[in-house]
This record gives C-alpha cells, structure tokens and sequence, in this order.
C-alpha cells in the first residue's frame, strides 16, 4: 500500500492523519498530547499509539511529512516604511507564510522600538520598506539598527533593491537572507518571494531552534507553518476544482481566514488602497473559543450572544469566565453547548467580515461613486469550514452560515450563494502538506473528504462528498 | 534627459481624469517615472506615495471647484511626513466663482504650493517648470541634510 503519515505538532495537540495514496482514503487518525516544551518524542509517541489502536498495525508510510505551530508557532516581526504600504505589504507576506505576527513597525526604528523587538524575541524579522529605486534612508536606517542590536534571528530583508548591498554590509553580524522587494512598485504587491524565503528560514533553522527536529527518526520534513498548510490546502483545493474559495477556522485562541480569489472590483467601482493578494489570510487574534471567549462577546456585544444562544446575559458572563480558566475544557451542560455554538457563529461572522472588502459610496459633483477597500467575495464559489470546532459541531452550517452575505449589512462583500463544505476530518492541512510531494492524490484526497452540507442530509448524496465543478 | 519619481493624481471626491492622464503620458513621455495615483485620491495618499518612491515633485489636479478645500493643509501632510523639500505643484478649475487668476494664485501659493497652472495650461510648460525647479530642490534637499 502506498500510504503517507501526515503531522502537525500543535499547541494544544499532536495530530496525525494517515491516508492511503491509492484508494485516495483516509486510514485514521491520532492524537497526543503537545510536548514540544518538554521532549516532543513523548507526544508523538503517544499519537502514534492512538493511531494504531484506531487503525490497526500501521503500514511502511512513503511520505512523513509534518507542519508545526507548535512553542508560539512561527513568530514574526514585520518592518516597513508607510504603514499602509510596505509595512503592510510585509505583514501580508508573513501572514501568507503562515506567521504568527506578534508585532509590526513602520517608519524609523527608535531605540523604544528595538527594545520592544528584542523583548519580543520573535523567531524571524521581515524587514521591507521603499520601492525599487525609492526611499533608500528609512530601510537603511532600519538596518543599521538592526545590525547593532543584541538581536540573534534571522532577519529576512525584502526592500528597496537599490538599498540591498548596503544592507547586507550593515547585517553583516546577523543570519540575513535577502529576497525580493514586497513592493517593487508603488501599490505592486509582490509577496511570493519573500512567502518562499520565509518558508525556507523556517524549514532550514526555525525547525531545529524549536526543537521540533528531535523527532526527526518519525518524520522526513517538516514542511511549513500549519497556517501555511490550510493556506495551501485550500489552494490546493481551489485552483484543482472548486473555483475561487474562502477557508474558516475558528480556533480556541484566534480565527484564521483564508481566500483563494481575485477578489477585483465589479465594473465601475473603483478599487482603493494597496491591490489584495489573490491568496489571502487574516488573523483574528481577538476572535478565539476559549482564551479568547471575552473578546468574542466584546466584539459581537453580550446581548446578542445571549440572544442567539437563549440564555441569559448573567449566565454568558459566568459561562465565558469558566471557559477563558479552562481552555481545554468541552461543553457538556445544553447551556454550556449553546455558548459554544453562539461564540463560533459570532467569531466566523466577525472574522469573515473583516476578511472581506466593503463598499462606501462617495459624493461627487458628477454622482454618486462607489469606492471597495479590500477584497470583494461576494462570488466566491465554496465556503469551506475547517478546525476542531466546526468538525465537533452538531450543526456546522448554522456556524459556516455566517460567512454569507448579510441583507442587513448590504456593504459588505461577503460571499452571496457558495456551496458550504466541512473538512469534517481536519484533512485539508494534511492535503496542504501532501500537494508538496503528491499534488494529484492530494487533491482528490481533500475533494473527497469535504461535505455538501446543503446535500448532507439529500437521499441521493452518496456520502455527500464533492465533485468538481 | 530629466530623471526622478513623480507623483500625479486627482484630489479629493473629484472623478475628471482626462487632464491629469494628458500630464501623466507628457511626464512619462520626457523620461519621468511617474506614479499615477488617478481620480478620487486623498490628499494623505499622495504624501504616502511620495514618501515610499522618494518622489520628487507632487501633481495634484483639481477640476471641480473644491480644491481649495481638499489642497487645506497639504504642505503640512507633507513635512509632517518628512518631505520638506518636496516639490508641490497644483493646477486645474481651483475655486468657484469669479476670483481673478493672480488671486487664486496666491491663495494656493499662500498655502505652500510651489506652482498654480490655471486652466488651459500645456503640459510643455509643466515640464518646463520641473526643468528649473527639480535640480533648484535637490541641491535645497542636499543643504537641508548636511
């Protein structure tokens, strides 16, 4: 059999997928504990027991690849010089790499700055800043600093190329690797380079500094970022099938969201702001189900969660202080379940929300204009929830619902008639992972495993897989 | 041959595009890289470009009678932004009403514009001032860092 053993070292977990490359199925799953703060062995260890007691004697697997968001994930520092350009260009860059950003600077470093960087300690710094043959000073200045300071990471440089050979002499004592401008033109984005180069600091140093590589004799690679693998699972599944897609997944600290679609004006609107990129992900680090169950109810307003999950505004404030102590506690009570089920639809309505572009009408002496910041999804063709919460929900569409567009708020470009689909196995960041070496099993792989959820319940879905379009 | 980075664009919520496209191809056409930020452009926007591609001059186009509004402030955006030196020229329909064009001039020199061209303006005479004014800033910008 031709089979591949899929990975991710977690926060919260050890998760293993194993899936037979031929018969395009899924053989099982398994899960242990995290413990890559201690011996990251004793987890996967404990996963791979979980696996066989679930899936019998495991075969010889061809491919063991792994993805890692395991001790803080990947943490980054973004650097750029007009907060809305290429300090925005560069977050978009490390966001895609499936970063997490714990911090972003515009402008000249100051020595507060620096020390707040350095206190920071994030594993990699993305420093952009100036187009190509523009602002020189300000990314130099940067550098320079940077370069004298006790800071040990490495420090990827997508700036001004005009400005690359000084830089290089200024970070001469730090790990600099040096890759494509993020803006080489004024409002041109350019992020795949420095996506790579960020992928491959991870793989090459990131991996062994966080001690993920003491498991190297269960795995062959670790391949990316687990962000970046749903981000390349659901391009995977975009671009092989399903058209222009947008990915959920509320988590229990945060709520990712990702877009595999052009996202461009309709004819006479008129774009604003810095071009989006076609493969899009946002964080919502206030949006999660537990440690960040409060700001949840913040965000959405405390009537309206007891509203939508019919208990009282009294109950919501105990319930949500009980949740954000136990992160890893499960619902158990009906009020306790109807919480949870209100949190995630408030955390996949905001989270998509803020994702998606909005339009503003402008007043002008010749009419009216209709101005789009951000991306418009309203044609996007699936919607696909994926992550623990979802896959546990007793009823997923009611959550994945609140990614459609709203007629109360008709300004938001939210998508209109998708097909709603689950990743009821957490499958599509093991498919991420696959596509690297398998791009075919990996698609039909993933297809397979996502269900229609407006046919789950039709007589004539077989299984209420998907096929292509 | 001229060098350096341009900006040009239409302020404010005005939408007359054809004037400043005109300038636009003249200023690419005499060798200028030029940073079209066209119609409905915020004033903030053009001092966000410029800072990024170290502009040299900023073309702001006005057509529909409010610039005088829209142009309130745009020397102070810009050392606000660092760009002290930066050259700030202005042209097109600049207020409503009959004021005399020495009037109008000066209301926009008053507000730190470097050149008002009235209506009418060709773009030969554009390129003409930039000849003359760029390399009068550069060596100001040169004096201002030393």
């Amino acid at each position: 059999m031709n089979s591949a053993l899929l990975i991710d070292f977690g926060s919260t977990y050890t998760k293993l997928r194993a899936v037979d490359l031929e018969a395009r199925r899924l053989i099982g799953s398994g899960q242990g504990p995290s413990t890559v703060t201690t011996d990251i062995n004793v987890g996967m260890r404990a996963a791979l027991e979980d696996l066989e007691r679930r899936a019998g004697k495991l075969p010889r697997f061809r491919y063991r690849l792994a993805s890692s968001s395991a001790a803080g994930g990947l943490r980054m520092v973004t650097i750029g010089l007009v907060r809305e350009l290429t300090a925005e260009a560069a977050r978009q860059a490390a966001l895609g790499a499936g970063a997490k950003l714990v911090g972003t600077f515009a402008y000249r470093l100051t020595e507060n700055d620096l020390e707040k960087i350095t206190a920071l300690a994030p594993d990699i710094v993305l420093l952009a800043g100036g187009t190509d043959g523009g602002n020189m000073e300000v990314v130099l200045h940067n550098a320079a600093a940077l370069g004298a300071s006790r800071l040990a990471c490495p420090i990827v440089y997508a700036g001004n190329r005009g400005a690359a050979d000084e830089a290089r002499r200024l970070l001469s004592s730090k790990t600099a690797i040096f890759t494509e401008n993020v803006m080489p033109e004024f409002n041109v984005l350019d992020i795949e380079p420095a996506r790579a180069a960020i992928r491959s600091v991870f793989i090459e140093r990131i991996v062994h500094a966080k001690g993920i590589d003491r498991a190297a004799a269960e795995f062959d690679a670790v391949v990316m970022p687990t962000p970046a693998a749903v981000l390349e699972g659901a391009r995977l599944v975009a671009d092989g099938a399903l058209g222009s897609v947008l990915v959920v997944d509320p988590g229990g600290a945060t709520t990712d969201v990702h877009s595999v679609a052009p996202g461009e004006p309709a004819p006479g609107v008129v774009p604003q702001g810095l071009p989006e990129p076609r493969v899009k992900r946002t964080v919502e680090g206030d949006l999660g189900m537990r440690h960040n169950a409060a700001t949840v109810v913040e965000a959405a307003g405390i009537a309206a969660i007891a509203a939508d999950a019919g208990i009282g505004e009294e109950e919501v404030k105990a319930l949500v202080k009980n949740l954000t102590a136990n992160a890893e506690h499960l619902p158990v009570t009906t009020n306790e379940k109807a919480l949870d089920h209100a949190l995630a639809r408030a955390a996949v309505g905001i989270a998509v929300q803020r994702h998606c572009g909005t339009l503003k009408t402008v007043y002008t002496p010749t009419g009216p204009v209709t101005v789009q910041h951000g991306k418009d999804l309203r044609r996007v063709d699936a919607v696909i929830g994926t992550g623990g919460v979802l896959a546990a929900s007793a009823d997923a569409r009611a959550i994945l619902s609140r990614a459609l567009a709203d007629a109360r708020e008709p300004l938001a470009l939210k998508p209109v008639a998708p097909r709603l689909l689950l990743d009821r196995e957490y499958l599509l960041y093991a498919c991420g992972l696959l596509q690297s070496v398998e791009p075919h099993a990996a698609l039909e792989l993933a297809l397979a495993n996502l269900t229609d959820l407006d046919r789950e319940f039709a007589p004539d879905a077989a299984g209420g897989s998907v096929h292509p379009r | 041959m001229p060098s350096g980075t341009i900006v040009t664009g239409v302020i404010g919520s005005d939408t007359h595009i054809v004037g400043n496209r005109i300038l636009t191809m003249a200023l690419e056409k005499a060798g200028y890289k030029v940073v079209s930020l066209g119609a409905l452009t915020p004033a903030a926007d053009f001092v966000r470009a410029a800072v990024e591609t170290r502009a040299g001059a900023i073309l702001v186009s006005s057509l529909y009678g409010q610039g005088e509004l829209d142009c309130r402030g745009f020397r102070d955006l810009c050392t606000e932004a660092g760009l002290e030196d930066i050259l700030l020229y202005v042209g097109g329909n600049l207020v409503v009403g009959k004021r005399s064009w020495a009037e109008t001039e000066q209301t926009y020199l008053a507000m730190g514009f470097d050149r008002v061209a009235p209506p009418g303006t060709r773009s030969e005479a554009v390129l003409e001032w930039l000849a003359q004014d760029l390399p009068a800033m550069e060596s100001r910008a040169k004096k201002h860092k030393m």
